[in-house]
């Protein structure tokens, strides 16, 4: 093989691995919408599950990965800007920043199950919140910490330093400087970096299977102190817990989709999001 | 302008013995000079001799940057500015500065000048737009601009931006104004402009200016300092230092024999 050849080879092998990321994405994709747009309707969206799931619809599930996401990003979302805030305008690099650098790549890594055991520690027994909304939510949080201040790190290192220098000579305080000239200009990235882990959150199954925690529960939450159903976990339910699982199928491929859709959704919006500012901000 | 004249001036910003670090590397050695009021002052000397440095204690920008440490005094007024009681914003209210590479704000022309008085509490539209219209009429963007001020500020030109800089800066009515090298990536025709806008400015405010420019210098100053690797080798009146320096060094560097 001469050296053309193998370049050639290398190529093609580099461009099949890229190709068989479009191609799993795809299937997934392809597959749950062939099979799950047939059971998605107006009651499916708007109804309770009845049955055991297997009939009725979805509505309760919906709405509580909605007041889940709520909550994780209510916390996690002055948490990770403040932290980040700190990290690049603030704290001048020593080992302590190094080591909160290290805490949030590791807090990134931990499994998704550890941080439902410590949720269920710390919120659910230790303060006491019991499996509610307001415990899986701050769970939720811990979990998205990391991607929100990694991307609003990025972000506000993306603001040049000539803006603060700027600011700062015309007598503004640091703090009034990143309010006022920083913080704008990073908010575009903060938010794309926000709805990724917003998107995570809505995916994740563990960290609410031991703090929120209801299987079947076809009622709307009345507080924060709610269990609630969430669309992760009652496709798990109806994927293993069901007695009649040929029967659920269509309901599991139907569930299957609103996540997806939710998900990629807020992924598209993110991507949107950031495309339209990196128009308007050019500098 | 005599020396004799000279000593009669007022003095704005005085210079005592100031030794400038970064880190374990001294940028200043023992700096002292008088800057008198209402004068321009130019800063020449080759990259890295310390201009920039010393520009830039006088309204404590080194402050911003981490391990510099700097020992005697920059007196403002006769007040020392390193002193504990010294409010960094009113210092920096009454030093205005524009930077080598022109720094608008992502925000409307209007934003960028109203930014200074609205950094110091005033909220009040009118007296903002007044202000806003003033400063860009002394920096001679006015007519320009006037009929876009709701546009971005990065659409400019970039001799338009250093104006508006320029405009920003003198919207919170300085009394000083450094200028770090504030035509050096400019066209002759925009350079053109803000020296005439200089020589307007004289008078009204104290301008201390850097620049690599030996021509520009000796049009827009009335006097100079000479900085080489840190040290303040020669000051005097322009006229003084462009026609018979003193030291050997400083008529090498003006006559471009080095740096």
């Amino acid at each position: 093989m001469n050296a053309r050849t193998r370049e050639t080879a290398a190529f093609w092998a580099m461009r099949l691995t890229a190709y068989s990321v479009v191609v799993i994405v795809g299937y997934i994709v392809v597959d749950i919408v062939v099979r799950g747009a047939g059971t998605i309707s107006i009651p499916f969206l708007t109804e309770p599950m009845r049955k055991s799931g297997l009939e009725g619809g979805i509505l309760p599930a919906i709405a509580g990965t909605f007041w889940l996401v709520a909550c994780a990003i209510a916390a996690a979302l002055p948490l990770g800007v403040a932290c980040a805030i700190y990290l690049t305008e603030y704290a001048r690099p020593s080992r302590f920043t190094d080591m909160v650098r290290l805490a949030i790549t590791t807090l990134a890594g931990v499994p998704s199950i550890v941080f439902g055991l410590f949720g269920l520690g710390l919120f659910v027994y230790q303060l006491k919140f019991g499996q509610s909304i307001l415990a899986g939510g701050l769970t939720l949080a811990c979990l998205i910490l990391p991607t929100i201040i990694v991307a609003s790190e990025e972000a506000l290192r993306a603001v040049p330093a000539d803006f603060r220098a700027g600011s700062m000579a015309l007598g503004a305080t640091k703090w009034y400087t990143i309010r006022t000239n920083v913080l704008p200009y990073a908010l575009p990235g903060i938010m794309t970096g926000s709805i990724l882990g917003v998107g995570r959150a809505a995916g994740e199954t563990a960290p609410i299977l031991l703090t929120v925690a209801a299987a079947y529960l076809p009622f709307l939450p009345n507080s924060p102190m709610d269990k609630v159903a969430a669309l992760p976990y009652h496709l798990y339910y109806l994927a293993t817990q069901v007695p009649d699982m040929k029967a659920a199928e269509p309901m599991q491929y139907g569930t299957a989709l609103v996540l997806i859709a939710l998900v990629l959704g807020m992924n598209l919006g993110a991507m949107l999001i950031r495309a339209y500012f990196s128009r308007k901000h050019r500098w | 302008m005599t020396s004799d004249e000279k000593t009669k001036k007022e003095i704005k910003i005085r210079a005592a013995n100031v030794d400038f670090f970064y880190g374990a590397t001294q940028a200043l050695f023992g700096i002292t000079m008088e800057i008198p009021a209402g004068e321009v002052c130019a800063l020449i000397g080759p990259s890295g001799c310390g201009k920039s440095t010393f520009l830039r204690t006088i309204n404590r920008m080194n402050d911003l940057i981490a391990r510099t440490r700097l020992t005697g005094e920059v007196l403002l007024d006769g007040a020392n500015v390193y002193d504990a009681a010294t409010n960094v914003v009113e210092l920096r209210k009454r030093i205005g500065m524009v930077f080598q590479k022109s720094n608008p704000f992502p925000k409307s022309i209007f934003d960028n000048v109203a930014y200074g008085p609205r950094v110091h509490g005033m909220r009040n539209r009118e007296a903002l737009e007044e202000i806003v219209q003033r400063s860009l009429q002394r920096a001679a963007l006015w007519d320009e601009v006037k009929d876009r001020l709701k546009d971005n500020a990065l659409g400019l030109s970039g001799g338009q931006q250093q104006r508006l800089c320029i405009a920003r800066a003198l919207a919170v009515d300085p009394e000083v104004l450094l200028m770090d090298e504030p035509a050096s990536a400019l066209d002759p025709r925009s350079t053109a402009k803000i020296e005439d806008l200089i020589a307007e400015l004289r008078g009204d405010y104290t301008i201390v200016i850097v620049t690599h420019n030996m021509q520009q210098a000796s049009r827009v100053s009335d006097t100079t300092a000479f900085f080489y690797e840190g040290h303040l080798v020669e000051f005097s009146a322009t006229a003084t230092m462009f026609s018979r320096p003193e030291k050997k060094q400083t008529e090498d560097y003006i006559t471009g024999r080095f740096g």
